[in-house]
């Protein structure tokens, strides 16, 4: 009785586990959980200013718990998904950004891709030159 | 009879794509300083993540505004990403869903804003 309730109304395929059917989606799926590294990280430096308003004390707690190979790992796992979504990122930003034009040429995803990568690298190294020689 | 609903997806979508450009720009450098380099000493000074130092750049009106806008828009362009993402899984974007995601990373603004501006300037 029951598989005849179930036999009414059209064929539905199951969309159980979809992404892995091709390769594309696998591709958006990686893509998509960056996003859990941005969070992940989000997180972690919201506990981290909420330490350091709380005290020295407060804050070498945090510091310790950064230090914790589980924390490296974590944060090893982190940076993969960092690097992951700038790459893919400045990759879909063609797509999503309005076409530009220069000296009546539109210009190639390719270059504004390229762009967004090399910006991510002077912004890392400015990032990495503030933390080395910042004084407080 | 053409009527525009009004609609407060613009928001989330502003949201996220300052965030997806911020994370993208300074996500990776910003987690090898803070998670691996600073705790582990490589390539910075011991004092590179010590009390004094951080406090100072948070106390500082450019650091503060970094870190803020850093936590903040991190946070909401993971929101909007993963309510997405749990949506090819099958959970369906209703406003209870919404809530939980758009929530949690308002919880994450206000404690990071709360923290920031409670350190002095």
């Amino acid at each position: 009785m029951n598989t005849q309730v179930k036999s009414r109304g059209p064929y539905k395929r199951s969309m159980t586990g979809w992404w892995k059917r091709d390769p594309f989606f696998m591709k958006y799926m990686v893509r998509e959980m960056s996003a859990l590294a941005v969070a992940g990280y989000a997180i972690v430096l919201m506990f981290g200013v909420l330490r350091l308003s709380q005290g020295e004390a407060a804050w070498n707690g945090w510091l310790a718990a950064m230090k914790s190979p589980l924390s490296i790992l974590l944060h090893l796992t982190f940076l993969l998904g960092m690097v992951v979504h700038a790459k893919s990122w400045f990759e879909i930003m063609p797509k999503t950004m309005p076409a530009m034009h220069s000296g009546g040429q539109r210009v190639p995803g390719s270059t504004i891709t390229r762009t967004g990568w090399a910006v991510t690298v002077v912004a890392s190294l400015v990032t990495w030159a503030i933390a080395a020689w910042w004084k407080a | 009879m053409n009527r525009i609903t009004p609609s407060n997806a613009p928001i989330f979508w502003l949201l996220f794509g300052a965030g997806g450009v911020l994370s993208a720009l300074f996500g990776s450098a910003l987690v090898f300083i803070t998670g691996i380099a600073g705790p582990l000493g490589i390539g910075l000074s011991a004092d590179a993540l010590s009390y004094q130092r951080v406090l100072g750049f948070a106390q500082n009106f450019i650091g503060k505004g970094f870190l803020l806008a850093c936590i903040a828009f991190f946070a909401w362009h993971a929101a909007h990403r993963l309510l997405c993402t749990v949506h090819d899984f099958g959970i369906h974007k209703t406003v209870f869903v919404k809530s939980i995601f758009y929530g949690c990373a308002m919880v994450i603004t206000l404690v990071a804003a709360s923290s920031l501006l409670s350190v002095g300037f």
